[in-house]
Protein backbone atom coordinates (compact mmCIF):
# COMPACT_ATOMS: atom_id res chain seq x y z
CA UNK A 1 0.00 0.00 0.00
CA UNK A 2 1.80 3.48 -0.83
CA UNK A 3 1.35 6.30 1.45
CA UNK A 4 3.33 8.13 -0.48
CA UNK A 5 3.37 9.33 -4.58
CA UNK A 6 5.78 11.74 -5.98
CA UNK A 7 4.82 12.26 -9.97
CA UNK A 8 6.74 13.97 -12.24
CA UNK A 9 7.85 16.37 -9.64
CA UNK A 10 10.11 19.29 -10.75
CA UNK A 11 11.81 22.29 -9.47
CA UNK A 12 13.50 24.97 -11.15
CA UNK A 13 14.22 28.77 -10.05
CA UNK A 14 13.29 31.46 -12.04
CA UNK A 15 16.47 33.76 -12.45
CA UNK A 16 16.07 37.69 -13.91
CA UNK A 17 17.01 37.93 -17.94
CA UNK A 18 18.74 33.67 -17.81
CA UNK A 19 17.14 30.59 -18.40
CA UNK A 20 15.55 29.07 -15.37
CA UNK A 21 17.92 26.93 -13.17
CA UNK A 22 16.81 23.54 -12.82
CA UNK A 23 16.91 22.16 -9.52
CA UNK A 24 15.12 18.74 -9.79
CA UNK A 25 13.94 17.03 -12.63
CA UNK A 26 11.11 15.31 -12.84
CA UNK A 27 10.58 13.09 -10.76
CA UNK A 28 8.87 9.70 -9.36
CA UNK A 29 8.95 8.06 -6.32
CA UNK A 30 6.35 5.44 -4.60
CA UNK A 31 6.58 5.17 -1.03
CA UNK A 32 5.25 2.60 0.92
CA UNK A 33 3.89 2.19 4.48
CA UNK A 34 6.63 1.59 6.96
CA UNK A 35 9.50 2.63 4.36
CA UNK A 36 12.44 3.83 5.63
CA UNK A 37 13.67 5.56 2.87
CA UNK A 38 17.08 7.37 2.29
CA UNK A 39 18.46 10.32 0.21
CA UNK A 40 21.52 10.15 -0.86
CA UNK A 41 23.61 12.72 -3.35
CA UNK A 42 25.88 15.22 -3.43
CA UNK A 43 25.18 18.35 -2.33
CA UNK A 44 22.83 20.72 -4.19
CA UNK A 45 21.60 17.72 -6.20
CA UNK A 46 18.19 18.74 -4.91
CA UNK A 47 17.42 16.39 -2.21
CA UNK A 48 16.51 18.80 0.14
CA UNK A 49 14.52 20.24 -2.55
CA UNK A 50 12.58 17.08 -2.94
CA UNK A 51 11.76 16.52 0.69
CA UNK A 52 10.78 20.04 1.07
CA UNK A 53 8.47 19.50 -1.36
CA UNK A 54 7.02 17.09 0.29
CA UNK A 55 6.58 19.06 3.43
CA UNK A 56 4.69 21.26 1.46
CA UNK A 57 7.11 24.14 2.48
CA UNK A 58 8.37 24.31 -1.11
CA UNK A 59 5.95 24.69 -3.83
CA UNK A 60 6.82 22.16 -7.39
CA UNK A 61 7.34 23.64 -10.49
CA UNK A 62 5.09 20.40 -12.05
CA UNK A 63 3.62 16.72 -10.84
CA UNK A 64 1.97 16.39 -7.83
CA UNK A 65 2.53 14.98 -4.57
CA UNK A 66 0.00 12.67 -3.29
CA UNK A 67 -0.53 11.32 0.63
CA UNK A 68 -2.82 8.94 1.01
CA UNK A 69 -4.37 10.11 -2.48
CA UNK A 70 -4.86 13.40 -1.33
CA UNK A 71 -2.74 16.19 -2.79
CA UNK A 72 -0.28 18.22 -0.90
CA UNK A 73 -0.43 21.59 -0.76
CA UNK A 74 1.13 23.59 2.30
CA UNK A 75 2.79 21.90 5.09
CA UNK A 76 0.94 20.32 7.72
CA UNK A 77 1.01 17.94 11.01
CA UNK A 78 0.59 15.03 9.03
CA UNK A 79 4.33 14.81 8.02
CA UNK A 80 6.35 15.63 10.79
CA UNK A 81 10.06 17.01 9.82
CA UNK A 82 13.32 17.39 12.10
CA UNK A 83 15.78 19.71 10.47
CA UNK A 84 19.32 20.01 9.90
CA UNK A 85 19.79 23.24 11.91
CA UNK A 86 18.74 23.14 15.72
CA UNK A 87 14.69 24.45 15.21
CA UNK A 88 13.65 24.09 18.72
CA UNK A 89 11.71 27.56 20.32
CA UNK A 90 14.32 28.40 22.37
CA UNK A 91 11.84 29.93 24.66
CA UNK A 92 10.40 26.84 25.59
CA UNK A 93 11.55 24.21 27.65
CA UNK A 94 11.89 20.82 26.40
CA UNK A 95 8.45 19.45 27.32
CA UNK A 96 6.66 22.51 25.98
CA UNK A 97 8.42 21.61 22.77
CA UNK A 98 7.17 18.57 22.10
CA UNK A 99 3.83 19.59 23.49
CA UNK A 100 4.04 22.34 20.90
CA UNK A 101 2.15 20.32 17.92
CA UNK A 102 -0.37 18.79 20.77
CA UNK A 103 -1.15 22.11 22.04
CA UNK A 104 -2.09 23.20 18.55
CA UNK A 105 -4.24 20.48 18.24
CA UNK A 106 -5.90 21.86 21.53
CA UNK A 107 -5.55 18.82 23.34
CA UNK A 108 -6.20 19.26 26.77
CA UNK A 109 -3.22 19.22 28.89
CA UNK A 110 -2.92 16.56 30.73
CA UNK A 111 -3.22 14.29 27.51
CA UNK A 112 -0.46 16.41 26.26
CA UNK A 113 1.53 15.81 29.06
CA UNK A 114 1.30 12.48 29.33
CA UNK A 115 2.09 12.00 25.21
CA UNK A 116 5.11 14.22 25.47
CA UNK A 117 6.44 12.17 28.52
CA UNK A 118 6.16 9.46 26.83
CA UNK A 119 8.24 10.47 23.72
CA UNK A 120 10.75 12.66 26.04
CA UNK A 121 11.26 8.57 27.73
CA UNK A 122 11.54 7.26 24.50
CA UNK A 123 14.37 9.63 23.26
CA UNK A 124 15.88 9.20 26.52
CA UNK A 125 15.78 13.16 28.07
CA UNK A 126 13.99 11.97 30.74
CA UNK A 127 15.04 14.44 33.58
CA UNK A 128 15.69 16.98 31.14
CA UNK A 129 11.86 18.15 30.72
CA UNK A 130 12.21 21.35 32.42
CA UNK A 131 15.78 22.44 30.17
CA UNK A 132 15.83 25.27 27.86
CA UNK A 133 17.47 24.04 24.17
CA UNK A 134 20.60 26.40 24.84
CA UNK A 135 21.05 24.49 27.96
CA UNK A 136 21.43 21.21 25.34
CA UNK A 137 24.15 19.51 23.56
CA UNK A 138 22.93 19.63 19.77
CA UNK A 139 22.53 15.75 20.22
CA UNK A 140 20.24 16.04 22.66
CA UNK A 141 18.20 19.21 20.68
CA UNK A 142 17.97 16.99 17.66
CA UNK A 143 16.79 13.90 19.71
CA UNK A 144 13.84 16.52 21.27
CA UNK A 145 13.24 17.55 17.50
CA UNK A 146 12.75 13.94 17.11
CA UNK A 147 10.55 13.58 19.82
CA UNK A 148 8.45 16.68 18.73
CA UNK A 149 7.75 15.62 15.53
CA UNK A 150 6.99 12.02 16.83
CA UNK A 151 4.77 13.07 19.07
CA UNK A 152 2.12 14.91 16.93
CA UNK A 153 1.64 11.09 15.65
CA UNK A 154 2.37 12.11 11.95
CA UNK A 155 1.87 9.81 8.73
CA UNK A 156 5.08 10.19 7.38
CA UNK A 157 8.71 11.71 9.10
CA UNK A 158 10.65 13.68 7.00
CA UNK A 159 14.29 14.20 8.00
CA UNK A 160 16.55 16.66 6.53
CA UNK A 161 20.24 15.65 7.23
CA UNK A 162 19.39 15.66 11.18
CA UNK A 163 22.44 14.39 12.43
CA UNK A 164 24.34 16.71 9.84
CA UNK A 165 25.79 18.89 12.48
CA UNK A 166 26.78 16.42 14.73
CA UNK A 167 29.81 14.57 15.76
CA UNK A 168 30.90 11.18 14.46
CA UNK A 169 30.07 9.12 17.66
CA UNK A 170 26.93 11.26 18.81
CA UNK A 171 25.48 10.77 15.54
CA UNK A 172 26.36 7.21 15.44
CA UNK A 173 24.33 6.78 18.41
CA UNK A 174 21.19 8.75 17.19
CA UNK A 175 21.53 6.64 14.54
CA UNK A 176 20.93 3.67 16.50
CA UNK A 177 18.33 5.52 18.83
CA UNK A 178 15.93 6.13 15.80
CA UNK A 179 16.20 3.14 14.00
CA UNK A 180 15.11 1.68 17.62
CA UNK A 181 12.28 4.06 17.53
CA UNK A 182 11.55 3.18 13.62
CA UNK A 183 11.51 -0.41 14.72
CA UNK A 184 9.09 0.50 17.39
CA UNK A 185 6.83 2.85 15.83
CA UNK A 186 6.50 1.72 12.57
CA UNK A 187 6.63 4.74 11.21
CA UNK A 188 7.25 6.36 7.16
CA UNK A 189 10.22 7.68 6.93
CA UNK A 190 11.91 9.71 4.19
CA UNK A 191 15.52 10.82 5.29
CA UNK A 192 17.89 13.13 3.46
CA UNK A 193 22.10 12.41 3.96
CA UNK A 194 25.44 12.30 2.31
CA UNK A 195 26.37 10.06 4.83
CA UNK A 196 26.67 6.82 2.92
CA UNK A 197 27.07 4.78 6.10
CA UNK A 198 24.49 6.32 7.54
CA UNK A 199 22.06 5.66 4.15
CA UNK A 200 22.43 2.10 4.19
CA UNK A 201 22.48 1.41 7.77
CA UNK A 202 19.24 3.05 8.44
CA UNK A 203 17.76 2.09 5.28
CA UNK A 204 14.86 -0.34 3.88
CA UNK A 205 15.48 1.07 0.52
CA UNK A 206 18.55 3.92 -0.52
CA UNK A 207 17.81 5.95 -3.11
CA UNK A 208 20.65 7.96 -5.17
CA UNK A 209 20.25 11.09 -6.57
CA UNK A 210 22.38 12.43 -9.86
CA UNK A 211 24.05 15.77 -9.70
CA UNK A 212 22.25 19.18 -10.97
CA UNK A 213 19.53 19.07 -12.31
CA UNK A 214 18.29 16.21 -9.71
CA UNK A 215 17.01 12.60 -10.97
CA UNK A 216 17.03 9.67 -9.24
CA UNK A 217 19.37 7.77 -10.20
CA UNK A 218 19.29 4.74 -8.56
CA UNK A 219 16.66 2.72 -5.91
CA UNK A 220 18.10 -0.22 -4.48
CA UNK A 221 16.14 -2.22 -1.43
CA UNK A 222 18.39 -2.76 1.82
CA UNK A 223 17.64 -6.38 2.97
CA UNK A 224 19.79 -5.84 6.14
CA UNK A 225 18.04 -7.96 8.95
CA UNK A 226 16.05 -6.15 11.65
CA UNK A 227 16.70 -5.27 14.04
CA UNK A 228 20.09 -3.45 13.47
CA UNK A 229 23.04 -3.13 15.60
CA UNK A 230 26.04 -0.94 14.55
CA UNK A 231 27.90 -4.21 14.27
CA UNK A 232 26.19 -4.80 11.50
CA UNK A 233 28.21 -2.10 9.58
CA UNK A 234 31.41 -4.73 9.16
CA UNK A 235 29.30 -7.39 7.78
CA UNK A 236 29.97 -8.51 3.81
CA UNK A 237 26.12 -7.77 2.62
CA UNK A 238 26.61 -4.09 4.48
CA UNK A 239 30.35 -3.41 2.60
CA UNK A 240 29.08 -4.59 -0.70
CA UNK A 241 26.02 -2.14 -1.17
CA UNK A 242 28.02 0.61 0.59
CA UNK A 243 31.06 -0.04 -2.29
CA UNK A 244 28.37 0.10 -4.87
CA UNK A 245 26.71 3.27 -3.55
CA UNK A 246 30.07 5.11 -2.61
CA UNK A 247 31.04 4.44 -6.64
CA UNK A 248 27.83 5.65 -7.62
CA UNK A 249 27.66 8.87 -5.62
CA UNK A 250 31.25 9.53 -6.41
CA UNK A 251 30.43 9.64 -9.98
CA UNK A 252 27.85 11.85 -9.36
CA UNK A 253 29.88 14.45 -7.05
CA UNK A 254 32.74 14.54 -9.83
CA UNK A 255 29.76 15.46 -12.29
CA UNK A 256 28.84 18.30 -10.10
CA UNK A 257 32.56 19.58 -9.73
CA UNK A 258 33.17 19.93 -13.36
CA UNK A 259 29.27 21.49 -13.62
CA UNK A 260 30.62 23.63 -11.15
CA UNK A 261 34.02 24.68 -12.74
CA UNK A 262 32.36 25.03 -16.35
CA UNK A 263 30.08 27.39 -14.95
CA UNK B 1 44.39 44.96 28.83
CA UNK B 2 43.69 41.95 26.11
CA UNK B 3 40.98 42.96 23.50
CA UNK B 4 37.43 40.99 24.56
CA UNK B 5 38.53 39.59 27.84
CA UNK B 6 36.21 40.10 30.76
CA UNK B 7 36.70 41.31 33.58
CA UNK B 8 36.31 40.58 37.61
CA UNK B 9 32.74 42.15 38.64
CA UNK B 10 34.45 43.53 41.61
CA UNK B 11 36.82 45.26 39.88
CA UNK B 12 33.61 46.11 37.31
CA UNK B 13 32.27 48.14 40.04
CA UNK B 14 34.91 49.75 41.34
CA UNK B 15 35.88 50.85 37.76
CA UNK B 16 32.66 52.23 37.26
CA UNK B 17 32.53 54.04 40.66
CA UNK B 18 35.78 55.60 40.33
CA UNK B 19 34.96 57.59 36.99
CA UNK B 20 32.51 59.20 39.30
CA UNK B 21 34.71 60.23 42.01
CA UNK B 22 36.71 61.22 38.98
CA UNK B 23 34.41 63.79 37.57
CA UNK B 24 33.18 64.94 40.54
CA UNK B 25 36.75 65.69 42.09
CA UNK B 26 37.51 67.62 38.67
CA UNK B 27 34.33 69.23 39.20
CA UNK B 28 35.32 70.36 42.89
CA UNK B 29 38.53 71.37 41.61
CA UNK B 30 37.51 73.98 39.08
CA UNK B 31 34.74 75.40 41.57
CA UNK B 32 36.24 75.14 44.35
CA UNK B 33 39.23 76.95 43.05
CA UNK B 34 37.41 79.62 41.67
CA UNK B 35 38.76 79.22 38.26
CA UNK B 36 35.41 78.67 37.37
CA UNK B 37 33.26 81.69 38.62
CA UNK B 38 30.33 80.53 40.63
CA UNK B 39 27.63 82.46 37.67
CA UNK B 40 28.28 79.61 35.22
CA UNK B 41 29.27 76.71 37.75
CA UNK B 42 27.94 76.01 40.80
CA UNK B 43 30.10 73.56 43.21
CA UNK B 44 29.34 70.48 44.11
CA UNK B 45 28.11 71.39 47.89
CA UNK B 46 26.25 74.31 46.91
CA UNK B 47 24.35 71.76 44.18
CA UNK B 48 23.46 69.64 47.04
CA UNK B 49 22.49 72.45 49.96
CA UNK B 50 20.08 73.74 46.80
CA UNK B 51 18.94 70.55 46.01
CA UNK B 52 17.93 69.85 49.57
CA UNK B 53 15.98 73.11 49.55
CA UNK B 54 14.31 72.13 46.52
CA UNK B 55 13.08 68.79 47.69
CA UNK B 56 12.38 70.06 51.51
CA UNK B 57 10.93 73.40 50.32
CA UNK B 58 9.99 74.51 47.14
CA UNK B 59 8.26 71.33 46.23
CA UNK B 60 10.46 69.70 43.75
CA UNK B 61 8.66 66.26 44.48
CA UNK B 62 5.80 67.41 42.73
CA UNK B 63 8.02 68.49 39.58
CA UNK B 64 9.42 65.14 39.56
CA UNK B 65 6.25 63.39 39.92
CA UNK B 66 4.74 65.57 37.09
CA UNK B 67 7.88 64.62 34.71
CA UNK B 68 7.41 60.88 35.54
CA UNK B 69 3.83 61.11 35.33
CA UNK B 70 4.29 62.53 31.79
CA UNK B 71 6.86 60.48 30.54
CA UNK B 72 5.01 57.37 31.62
CA UNK B 73 2.01 57.82 30.00
CA UNK B 74 3.02 59.21 26.65
CA UNK B 75 5.26 56.70 26.37
CA UNK B 76 2.78 54.05 27.02
CA UNK B 77 0.50 55.48 24.64
CA UNK B 78 3.04 55.26 22.36
CA UNK B 79 3.60 51.46 22.99
CA UNK B 80 -0.14 50.28 23.37
CA UNK B 81 -0.60 51.45 19.96
CA UNK B 82 3.15 50.47 18.74
CA UNK B 83 3.34 46.87 20.02
CA UNK B 84 0.57 45.59 17.72
CA UNK B 85 1.14 47.85 14.98
CA UNK B 86 4.72 46.74 14.96
CA UNK B 87 3.78 43.17 15.58
CA UNK B 88 1.48 43.11 12.42
CA UNK B 89 3.86 45.17 10.20
CA UNK B 90 6.67 42.67 10.63
CA UNK B 91 4.37 39.84 10.56
CA UNK B 92 2.58 40.67 7.06
CA UNK B 93 4.35 42.10 4.68
CA UNK B 94 1.08 44.10 2.84
CA UNK B 95 0.50 45.94 5.72
CA UNK B 96 4.34 46.75 6.43
CA UNK B 97 4.44 47.95 2.80
CA UNK B 98 1.32 50.36 3.53
CA UNK B 99 3.02 51.94 6.67
CA UNK B 100 6.55 51.55 6.32
CA UNK B 101 7.72 54.08 3.96
CA UNK B 102 5.41 56.50 6.48
CA UNK B 103 6.68 55.76 9.47
CA UNK B 104 10.57 55.63 8.35
CA UNK B 105 9.90 59.15 7.52
CA UNK B 106 8.05 60.14 10.50
CA UNK B 107 10.63 59.14 12.50
CA UNK B 108 13.05 61.62 11.21
CA UNK B 109 10.27 64.41 11.92
CA UNK B 110 11.98 66.08 15.02
CA UNK B 111 9.85 65.87 18.70
CA UNK B 112 11.01 68.94 19.70
CA UNK B 113 9.98 70.66 16.29
CA UNK B 114 6.43 70.33 17.00
CA UNK B 115 6.19 72.01 20.43
CA UNK B 116 4.66 74.77 18.84
CA UNK B 117 2.36 73.20 16.31
CA UNK B 118 1.25 71.07 19.86
CA UNK B 119 0.76 74.24 22.14
CA UNK B 120 -1.75 76.08 19.06
CA UNK B 121 -3.57 72.50 19.16
CA UNK B 122 -3.69 71.34 22.13
CA UNK B 123 -2.56 74.28 24.30
CA UNK B 124 0.31 73.93 27.26
CA UNK B 125 -1.82 71.59 29.41
CA UNK B 126 -0.86 67.54 29.47
CA UNK B 127 -1.82 67.02 26.40
CA UNK B 128 0.80 68.97 24.67
CA UNK B 129 3.12 67.05 26.85
CA UNK B 130 2.29 63.75 26.12
CA UNK B 131 2.08 64.35 22.53
CA UNK B 132 5.33 65.63 22.52
CA UNK B 133 6.52 62.22 23.85
CA UNK B 134 3.89 60.11 21.91
CA UNK B 135 5.73 61.53 18.58
CA UNK B 136 9.37 61.30 19.70
CA UNK B 137 8.74 57.77 20.66
CA UNK B 138 5.97 56.18 18.87
CA UNK B 139 7.25 55.72 14.97
CA UNK B 140 10.62 54.61 16.64
CA UNK B 141 8.96 52.02 18.51
CA UNK B 142 6.59 50.73 15.89
CA UNK B 143 9.42 50.74 13.15
CA UNK B 144 12.25 48.81 15.57
CA UNK B 145 9.60 46.15 16.56
CA UNK B 146 8.19 45.63 13.03
CA UNK B 147 11.94 45.19 12.29
CA UNK B 148 12.44 42.60 14.93
CA UNK B 149 9.52 40.29 14.38
CA UNK B 150 10.36 40.44 10.78
CA UNK B 151 13.88 39.10 11.85
CA UNK B 152 12.32 35.60 13.19
CA UNK B 153 14.25 32.53 11.78
CA UNK B 154 12.78 31.03 9.08
CA UNK B 155 13.50 27.73 10.23
CA UNK B 156 11.39 28.23 13.44
CA UNK B 157 8.59 29.57 10.95
CA UNK B 158 8.57 26.48 8.63
CA UNK B 159 9.60 23.64 11.90
CA UNK B 160 5.81 25.58 13.53
CA UNK B 161 3.85 24.72 10.24
CA UNK B 162 5.15 21.24 9.91
CA UNK B 163 3.79 20.98 13.47
CA UNK B 164 0.84 21.68 12.25
CA UNK B 165 0.33 25.53 12.66
CA UNK B 166 -2.12 27.89 11.72
CA UNK B 167 -0.75 31.48 10.36
CA UNK B 168 -2.57 33.27 13.32
CA UNK B 169 -0.55 30.80 15.75
CA UNK B 170 2.07 31.10 14.19
CA UNK B 171 2.21 35.08 14.87
CA UNK B 172 1.00 34.16 18.28
CA UNK B 173 3.27 31.50 19.16
CA UNK B 174 6.25 31.86 17.49
CA UNK B 175 6.65 35.27 16.05
CA UNK B 176 5.87 37.08 19.13
CA UNK B 177 7.00 34.98 22.03
CA UNK B 178 10.59 34.79 19.90
CA UNK B 179 10.75 38.53 19.42
CA UNK B 180 9.73 39.58 23.17
CA UNK B 181 12.95 39.94 24.59
CA UNK B 182 14.29 42.32 22.23
CA UNK B 183 10.85 44.17 21.77
CA UNK B 184 11.48 44.65 25.79
CA UNK B 185 15.07 46.07 24.99
CA UNK B 186 13.53 48.67 22.16
CA UNK B 187 11.32 49.53 25.22
CA UNK B 188 13.70 50.51 27.61
CA UNK B 189 15.79 52.39 24.92
CA UNK B 190 12.66 54.03 23.54
CA UNK B 191 11.94 54.96 27.17
CA UNK B 192 15.80 56.60 27.86
CA UNK B 193 14.84 58.90 24.59
CA UNK B 194 11.08 60.11 25.79
CA UNK B 195 12.91 61.45 28.92
CA UNK B 196 15.24 63.76 26.65
CA UNK B 197 11.76 64.88 25.20
CA UNK B 198 9.88 65.61 28.45
CA UNK B 199 12.56 68.06 29.48
CA UNK B 200 12.27 69.98 26.04
CA UNK B 201 8.62 69.56 25.89
CA UNK B 202 8.61 71.36 30.28
CA UNK B 203 11.16 73.76 28.62
CA UNK B 204 8.25 75.60 26.81
CA UNK B 205 4.99 76.63 28.60
CA UNK B 206 4.98 74.37 31.15
CA UNK B 207 4.11 75.39 34.58
CA UNK B 208 5.56 71.89 36.73
CA UNK B 209 8.20 69.63 35.89
CA UNK B 210 11.67 69.24 36.13
CA UNK B 211 12.32 71.25 32.60
CA UNK B 212 9.69 73.81 34.19
CA UNK B 213 12.65 74.41 37.34
CA UNK B 214 15.43 74.58 35.29
CA UNK B 215 13.98 77.30 32.77
CA UNK B 216 12.71 79.06 36.10
CA UNK B 217 16.56 78.49 37.54
CA UNK B 218 18.22 79.95 34.20
CA UNK B 219 16.13 83.33 35.00
CA UNK B 220 17.79 83.22 38.03
CA UNK B 221 21.19 82.30 37.17
CA UNK B 222 20.88 79.31 39.83
CA UNK B 223 23.36 77.00 38.44
CA UNK B 224 23.31 74.88 41.49
CA UNK B 225 19.92 74.23 40.89
CA UNK B 226 19.78 73.39 37.09
CA UNK B 227 23.07 70.96 37.38
CA UNK B 228 20.51 69.53 40.73
CA UNK B 229 17.38 69.07 38.19
CA UNK B 230 19.77 67.40 35.03
CA UNK B 231 21.22 65.42 37.80
CA UNK B 232 18.09 64.07 39.02
CA UNK B 233 16.79 63.40 35.26
CA UNK B 234 19.51 61.30 34.92
CA UNK B 235 19.02 59.27 38.27
CA UNK B 236 15.50 58.29 36.94
CA UNK B 237 17.28 57.23 34.14
CA UNK B 238 19.68 54.56 35.33
CA UNK B 239 16.92 53.61 37.71
CA UNK B 240 14.45 53.30 35.62
CA UNK B 241 16.80 51.22 32.64
CA UNK B 242 17.96 49.00 35.60
CA UNK B 243 14.39 48.27 36.97
CA UNK B 244 13.40 47.45 33.02
CA UNK B 245 16.38 45.32 32.59
CA UNK B 246 15.96 43.78 35.76
CA UNK B 247 12.34 42.93 34.85
CA UNK B 248 13.72 41.77 31.04
CA UNK B 249 15.90 38.95 32.79
CA UNK B 250 13.31 37.42 35.16
CA UNK B 251 10.64 38.03 32.54
CA UNK B 252 13.05 36.00 29.60
CA UNK B 253 15.14 33.41 31.43
CA UNK B 254 15.81 31.89 28.09
CA UNK B 255 17.15 34.69 26.31
CA UNK B 256 19.92 34.81 28.66
CA UNK B 257 21.47 31.85 28.14
CA UNK B 258 24.20 31.23 26.22
CA UNK B 259 25.76 34.92 26.32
Amino acid sequence: MNILSVRGVSRSFESAGRAPTVALQATDLEVSENDFITILGPSGCGKSTLLRIVAGLDTQTSGEVLLDGKRIAGPGSDRGMVFQSYTLFPWLTVLDNVCFGLRERNLPRAEQLDIANAFIGKVGLRGFEQHFPKQLSGGMQQRTALARALANNPRMLLMDEPFGALDHQTRELMQELLLGIWEGERKTVLFVTHDIDEAVFMASRVVVMSARPGRIKLDRTVSLPHPRHYSMKTTPVFSELKAELTEQVRAEVIASQQLQAAS
Amino acid sequence: MKPLTPVLPSTRIALGISFFVLFVALWSAVTFSGWVSPIFLADPLKMVKSGYTLLTEMGFLKDIGMTVWRVVGGFLIAAAIALPLGVMMGAYKPIEAFFEPFVSFARYLPASAFIPLLILWAGIGEAQKLAVIFIGSFFQLVLMIAVVVGNTRRDLVEAAYTLGASDASLVKRVLIPGAAPEIAEILRMVLGWAWTYVIVAELIGASSGIGHMITDSQALLATDQIIFGIIVIGLIGLASDLFFKWTNRRLFPWAQLGK
